[in-house]
Protein backbone atom coordinates (compact mmCIF):
# COMPACT_ATOMS: atom_id res chain seq x y z
CA UNK A 1 0.00 0.00 0.00
CA UNK A 2 3.01 2.23 1.04
CA UNK A 3 4.73 1.36 -2.33
CA UNK A 4 2.04 1.97 -4.28
CA UNK A 5 1.06 5.50 -2.82
CA UNK A 6 4.40 6.36 -3.03
CA UNK A 7 4.90 5.63 -6.89
CA UNK A 8 1.13 7.54 -7.56
CA UNK A 9 2.44 10.38 -5.37
CA UNK A 10 6.22 10.77 -7.74
CA UNK A 11 4.09 10.39 -10.99
CA UNK A 12 1.66 13.04 -9.55
CA UNK A 13 4.48 15.67 -8.91
CA UNK A 14 6.16 14.88 -11.75
CA UNK A 15 3.14 15.64 -14.07
CA UNK A 16 1.38 18.20 -12.18
CA UNK A 17 4.02 20.14 -10.54
CA UNK A 18 2.65 20.23 -6.87
CA UNK A 19 4.54 19.83 -3.86
CA UNK A 20 4.28 16.30 -2.02
CA UNK A 21 2.10 17.40 0.80
CA UNK A 22 -0.64 18.52 -1.45
CA UNK A 23 -0.96 15.14 -2.89
CA UNK A 24 -3.18 13.32 0.13
CA UNK A 25 -5.83 10.67 -0.15
CA UNK A 26 -8.30 12.89 0.22
CA UNK A 27 -6.81 15.31 -2.39
CA UNK A 28 -8.87 15.23 -6.12
CA UNK A 29 -7.23 16.15 -9.11
CA UNK A 30 -9.19 18.84 -10.59
CA UNK A 31 -10.22 20.64 -7.34
CA UNK A 32 -6.78 20.39 -5.21
CA UNK A 33 -4.28 19.48 -7.53
CA UNK A 34 -4.92 21.95 -10.46
CA UNK A 35 -5.59 19.11 -13.43
CA UNK A 36 -7.42 19.80 -16.29
CA UNK A 37 -9.09 17.05 -18.02
CA UNK A 38 -6.58 15.90 -20.13
CA UNK A 39 -4.24 15.95 -17.42
CA UNK A 40 -6.17 13.63 -15.85
CA UNK A 41 -6.11 11.27 -19.11
CA UNK A 42 -2.24 11.73 -19.29
CA UNK A 43 -1.70 10.48 -15.09
CA UNK A 44 -4.02 7.29 -15.92
CA UNK A 45 -1.81 6.39 -18.86
CA UNK A 46 1.14 6.60 -16.55
CA UNK A 47 -0.50 5.31 -13.75
CA UNK A 48 -1.07 1.98 -16.58
CA UNK A 49 2.49 2.06 -17.39
CA UNK A 50 4.26 2.21 -14.33
CA UNK A 51 1.49 -0.68 -12.75
CA UNK A 52 2.01 -2.26 -15.91
CA UNK A 53 -2.35 -2.92 -15.98
CA UNK A 54 -5.02 -1.06 -18.10
CA UNK A 55 -7.64 0.69 -16.55
CA UNK A 56 -10.90 0.61 -18.84
CA UNK A 57 -12.53 4.00 -19.73
CA UNK A 58 -15.10 2.90 -17.33
CA UNK A 59 -13.34 2.98 -14.33
CA UNK A 60 -11.30 5.56 -15.38
CA UNK A 61 -14.21 7.93 -15.12
CA UNK A 62 -14.44 6.95 -11.31
CA UNK A 63 -11.14 7.86 -10.35
CA UNK A 64 -10.96 11.28 -9.20
CA UNK A 65 -8.64 11.41 -6.15
CA UNK A 66 -5.49 9.91 -5.37
CA UNK A 67 -6.93 7.71 -2.99
CA UNK A 68 -9.29 6.53 -5.68
CA UNK A 69 -6.35 5.78 -7.66
CA UNK A 70 -4.25 3.98 -4.97
CA UNK A 71 -7.29 2.04 -4.07
CA UNK A 72 -8.03 1.07 -7.87
CA UNK A 73 -4.36 -0.22 -8.08
CA UNK A 74 -4.68 -1.95 -5.10
CA UNK A 75 -7.85 -3.96 -5.90
CA UNK A 76 -6.35 -5.10 -9.59
CA UNK A 77 -3.34 -6.28 -7.84
CA UNK B 1 14.79 17.46 -46.49
CA UNK B 2 12.06 18.92 -43.70
CA UNK B 3 10.77 15.62 -42.23
CA UNK B 4 13.69 13.68 -41.78
CA UNK B 5 13.53 10.96 -39.08
CA UNK B 6 9.94 11.16 -38.72
CA UNK B 7 7.10 8.33 -38.43
CA UNK B 8 4.32 8.90 -40.44
CA UNK B 9 1.07 6.60 -40.79
CA UNK B 10 -0.94 6.84 -44.20
CA UNK B 11 -4.26 5.62 -44.61
CA UNK B 12 -5.19 4.37 -47.65
CA UNK B 13 -2.25 4.75 -49.00
CA UNK B 14 -1.76 2.51 -52.01
CA UNK B 15 -3.92 4.75 -54.85
CA UNK B 16 -4.94 8.23 -55.32
CA UNK B 17 -4.15 11.37 -53.03
CA UNK B 18 -3.12 8.57 -50.10
CA UNK B 19 -0.49 6.87 -52.01
CA UNK B 20 1.09 10.48 -52.78
CA UNK B 21 0.99 11.65 -50.13
CA UNK B 22 2.93 8.41 -48.89
CA UNK B 23 5.59 8.73 -50.85
CA UNK B 24 6.02 12.82 -50.70
CA UNK B 25 6.48 12.46 -46.89
CA UNK B 26 9.02 9.76 -47.69
CA UNK B 27 10.85 12.49 -50.12
CA UNK B 28 10.84 14.77 -47.41
CA UNK B 29 12.91 11.84 -45.32
CA UNK B 30 10.04 10.59 -42.93
CA UNK B 31 9.27 6.85 -42.51
CA UNK B 32 6.29 5.56 -43.62
CA UNK B 33 3.83 2.93 -42.47
CA UNK B 34 1.64 2.36 -45.76
CA UNK B 35 -2.34 1.23 -45.02
CA UNK B 36 -4.44 0.08 -47.55
CA UNK B 37 -7.72 -2.52 -47.31
CA UNK B 38 -7.83 -4.09 -50.69
CA UNK B 39 -5.23 -3.55 -52.94
CA UNK B 40 -2.16 -5.08 -51.24
CA UNK B 41 -0.10 -5.50 -54.34
CA UNK B 42 -0.15 -1.86 -54.45
CA UNK B 43 0.83 -1.39 -51.35
CA UNK B 44 3.28 -3.00 -51.62
CA UNK B 45 4.96 -1.17 -54.70
CA UNK B 46 4.39 1.96 -52.51
CA UNK B 47 6.49 0.61 -49.87
CA UNK B 48 9.20 -0.29 -52.84
CA UNK B 49 9.16 3.23 -54.14
CA UNK B 50 9.83 4.46 -50.40
CA UNK B 51 12.59 2.03 -49.54
CA UNK B 52 13.97 2.90 -53.05
CA UNK B 53 14.36 6.31 -52.04
CA UNK B 54 16.06 5.43 -48.79
CA UNK B 55 13.18 5.63 -46.39
CA UNK B 56 11.87 2.79 -44.55
CA UNK B 57 8.15 1.71 -45.14
CA UNK B 58 5.74 -1.08 -44.50
CA UNK B 59 2.05 -2.08 -45.95
CA UNK B 60 -0.31 -3.19 -43.08
CA UNK B 61 -3.64 -4.22 -44.16
CA UNK B 62 -6.64 -2.60 -41.95
CA UNK B 63 -10.53 -1.36 -41.99
CA UNK B 64 -10.32 1.90 -40.22
CA UNK B 65 -13.90 1.36 -39.26
CA UNK B 66 -13.21 -1.16 -36.70
CA UNK B 67 -11.38 -0.32 -33.80
CA UNK B 68 -9.80 -3.21 -32.84
CA UNK B 69 -7.95 -3.34 -36.65
CA UNK B 70 -7.30 0.11 -35.72
CA UNK B 71 -5.22 -0.04 -32.96
CA UNK B 72 -3.43 -2.85 -33.84
CA UNK B 73 -2.04 -1.14 -37.13
CA UNK B 74 -0.98 2.32 -34.76
CA UNK B 75 0.68 -0.54 -32.57
CA UNK B 76 2.19 -2.08 -34.98
CA UNK B 77 3.43 1.61 -36.68
CA UNK B 78 4.89 2.04 -33.52
CA UNK B 79 6.76 -0.77 -32.91
CA UNK B 80 8.27 -0.80 -36.16
CA UNK B 81 9.68 2.99 -35.85
CA UNK B 82 9.63 3.52 -32.11
CA UNK B 83 7.12 6.47 -32.22
CA UNK B 84 4.78 8.04 -34.38
CA UNK B 85 5.19 11.65 -35.41
CA UNK B 86 2.65 12.13 -38.41
CA UNK B 87 -0.80 10.99 -38.84
CA UNK B 88 -2.56 11.26 -42.22
CA UNK B 89 -6.03 10.21 -42.58
CA UNK B 90 -7.04 9.52 -46.04
CA UNK B 91 -9.14 6.31 -46.89
CA UNK B 92 -12.39 7.20 -48.19
CA UNK B 93 -14.49 5.84 -50.20
CA UNK B 94 -17.50 6.91 -53.03
CA UNK B 95 -21.17 5.16 -52.87
CA UNK B 96 -22.92 8.39 -55.04
CA UNK B 97 -26.54 8.39 -55.04
CA UNK B 98 -29.45 11.06 -54.93
CA UNK B 99 -30.60 11.46 -51.40
CA UNK B 100 -34.59 9.98 -52.20
CA UNK B 101 -32.47 6.67 -53.55
CA UNK B 102 -29.70 6.43 -51.41
CA UNK B 103 -29.72 3.25 -49.15
CA UNK B 104 -29.26 3.22 -45.96
CA UNK B 105 -25.96 1.38 -46.05
CA UNK B 106 -25.00 3.10 -48.44
CA UNK B 107 -24.88 5.79 -45.89
CA UNK B 108 -23.46 4.30 -43.25
CA UNK B 109 -20.83 2.56 -45.22
CA UNK B 110 -19.20 5.80 -46.37
CA UNK B 111 -19.87 7.53 -42.82
CA UNK B 112 -18.09 4.31 -40.94
CA UNK B 113 -15.09 4.69 -43.28
CA UNK B 114 -15.14 8.43 -44.28
CA UNK B 115 -15.81 10.05 -40.62
CA UNK B 116 -15.70 7.21 -38.24
CA UNK B 117 -12.25 6.11 -39.58
CA UNK B 118 -11.06 9.35 -39.24
CA UNK B 119 -12.32 9.43 -35.18
CA UNK B 120 -10.88 5.52 -34.84
CA UNK B 121 -7.22 5.90 -36.09
CA UNK B 122 -7.07 9.72 -34.42
CA UNK B 123 -8.20 8.19 -31.14
CA UNK B 124 -5.53 5.51 -31.43
CA UNK B 125 -2.51 7.66 -31.89
CA UNK B 126 -3.13 9.87 -29.39
CA UNK B 127 -1.97 8.43 -26.47
CA UNK B 128 1.23 7.90 -28.24
CA UNK B 129 1.25 11.38 -29.48
CA UNK B 130 0.68 13.18 -25.98
CA UNK B 131 3.82 11.16 -24.35
CA UNK B 132 6.15 12.52 -27.13
CA UNK B 133 4.31 16.11 -26.54
CA UNK B 134 4.33 16.31 -30.59
CA UNK B 135 1.96 14.91 -32.93
CA UNK B 136 0.53 16.21 -36.78
CA UNK B 137 -2.48 15.10 -37.60
CA UNK B 138 -3.65 15.88 -41.10
CA UNK B 139 -7.15 14.85 -41.84
CA UNK B 140 -8.00 14.66 -45.97
CA UNK B 141 -11.84 16.31 -46.14
CA UNK B 142 -13.03 17.44 -49.50
CA UNK B 143 -14.40 20.44 -51.09
CA UNK B 144 -17.42 19.32 -51.00
CA UNK B 145 -17.71 19.13 -47.67
CA UNK B 146 -17.42 22.90 -47.48
CA UNK B 147 -19.73 23.67 -50.81
CA UNK B 148 -22.37 20.70 -50.77
CA UNK B 149 -22.48 18.38 -53.70
CA UNK B 150 -25.80 16.77 -55.37
CA UNK B 151 -25.84 12.82 -55.61
CA UNK B 152 -23.09 12.52 -52.65
CA UNK B 153 -24.92 13.39 -49.30
CA UNK B 154 -23.28 10.60 -47.44
CA UNK B 155 -19.95 11.56 -48.92
CA UNK B 156 -19.99 15.29 -47.92
CA UNK B 157 -21.57 14.56 -44.65
CA UNK B 158 -18.49 12.72 -44.11
CA UNK B 159 -16.26 15.08 -45.00
CA UNK B 160 -17.94 18.25 -43.41
CA UNK B 161 -18.18 15.99 -40.23
CA UNK B 162 -14.14 15.16 -40.79
CA UNK B 163 -13.53 19.47 -41.08
CA UNK B 164 -15.50 19.78 -37.64
CA UNK B 165 -13.54 17.00 -36.31
CA UNK B 166 -10.19 18.50 -37.00
CA UNK B 167 -11.52 21.49 -35.37
CA UNK B 168 -12.39 20.01 -31.93
CA UNK B 169 -9.30 17.75 -31.82
CA UNK B 170 -7.43 20.83 -32.82
CA UNK B 171 -8.38 22.71 -29.54
CA UNK B 172 -8.11 19.72 -27.34
CA UNK B 173 -4.89 18.21 -28.43
CA UNK B 174 -3.28 21.70 -28.94
CA UNK B 175 -1.65 21.58 -25.20
CA UNK B 176 0.58 19.02 -26.16
CA UNK B 177 1.93 20.37 -29.10
CA UNK B 178 -0.24 18.43 -31.75
CA UNK B 179 -1.78 20.37 -34.66
CA UNK B 180 -4.82 18.75 -36.43
CA UNK B 181 -5.65 20.81 -39.44
CA UNK B 182 -7.28 19.01 -42.78
CA UNK B 183 -7.16 19.38 -46.37
CA UNK B 184 -10.07 19.92 -48.88
CA UNK B 185 -9.13 18.63 -52.24
CA UNK B 186 -11.22 19.64 -55.18
CA UNK B 187 -11.36 17.76 -58.37
CA UNK B 188 -8.30 15.43 -58.33
CA UNK B 189 -7.36 13.15 -61.21
CA UNK B 190 -7.39 9.68 -59.34
CA UNK B 191 -9.38 6.40 -59.75
CA UNK B 192 -12.40 7.64 -57.34
CA UNK B 193 -12.91 11.20 -60.18
CA UNK B 194 -12.29 8.64 -63.54
CA UNK B 195 -15.64 6.85 -62.81
CA UNK B 196 -17.51 10.34 -63.79
CA UNK B 197 -18.91 10.33 -66.62
CA UNK B 198 -17.25 12.90 -69.62
CA UNK B 199 -19.78 15.69 -69.91
CA UNK B 200 -20.09 16.23 -66.22
CA UNK B 201 -16.13 16.47 -65.85
CA UNK B 202 -16.55 19.31 -68.56
CA UNK B 203 -19.00 21.01 -66.53
CA UNK B 204 -16.93 20.99 -63.54
CA UNK B 205 -13.74 22.37 -65.12
CA UNK B 206 -15.75 25.36 -66.03
CA UNK B 207 -15.72 26.34 -62.29
CA UNK B 208 -12.30 25.93 -61.40
CA UNK B 209 -10.59 29.29 -61.40
CA UNK B 210 -7.01 27.89 -62.64
CA UNK B 211 -9.12 25.88 -65.51
CA UNK B 212 -7.27 22.33 -64.74
CA UNK B 213 -7.70 19.71 -62.67
CA UNK B 214 -5.39 18.94 -59.58
CA UNK B 215 -3.07 15.67 -59.54
CA UNK B 216 -2.81 14.03 -56.25
CA UNK B 217 1.17 15.96 -55.73
CA UNK B 218 -1.16 19.06 -55.57
CA UNK B 219 -2.53 17.44 -52.43
CA UNK B 220 0.34 16.18 -51.19
CA UNK B 221 3.26 18.72 -51.40
CA UNK B 222 0.52 21.03 -49.07
CA UNK B 223 -0.06 17.75 -46.62
CA UNK B 224 3.74 17.47 -46.50
CA UNK B 225 3.97 21.05 -45.50
CA UNK B 226 1.28 20.66 -42.59
CA UNK B 227 3.08 17.64 -41.57
CA UNK B 228 6.18 20.05 -41.69
CA UNK B 229 7.47 22.47 -38.58
CA UNK B 230 6.79 25.10 -41.43
CA UNK B 231 3.55 24.51 -40.50
CA UNK B 232 3.99 24.43 -36.45
CA UNK B 233 2.06 27.84 -35.79
CA UNK B 234 -1.40 26.49 -38.07
CA UNK B 235 -4.59 24.19 -36.03
CA UNK B 236 -7.40 23.77 -36.46
CA UNK B 237 -7.15 24.89 -40.07
CA UNK B 238 -8.58 23.23 -43.70
CA UNK B 239 -6.43 24.76 -46.67
CA UNK B 240 -8.64 24.10 -50.05
CA UNK B 241 -7.14 22.66 -52.56
CA UNK B 242 -9.35 22.95 -55.63
CA UNK B 243 -7.78 25.79 -57.79
CA UNK B 244 -9.81 28.16 -56.69
CA UNK B 245 -13.04 26.09 -56.80
CA UNK B 246 -14.64 26.90 -53.83
CA UNK B 247 -13.77 30.47 -52.06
Amino acid sequence: MADVLERVTKIIVDRLGVDESQVTLQASFKEDLGADSLDVVELVMELEDEFDMEISDEDAENISTVGDAVNYINSQK
Amino acid sequence: MSLAGKAALVTGASRGIGREIALELARQGANVAVNFSGSEAKANEVVDEIKALGGDAFAIKCDVSHSEDVTAMVKAAIDRFGKLDILVNNAGITKDNLLMRMKEDEWDDVLNINLKGVFLCTKAVTRQMMKQRYGRIINVASIVGVSGNPGQANYVAAKAGVIGLTKTTAKELASRNITVNAVAPGFISTDMTDKLPEDVKQEMLKQIPLARFGDPEDVAKVAAFLASDAASYMTGQTLHIDGGMVM
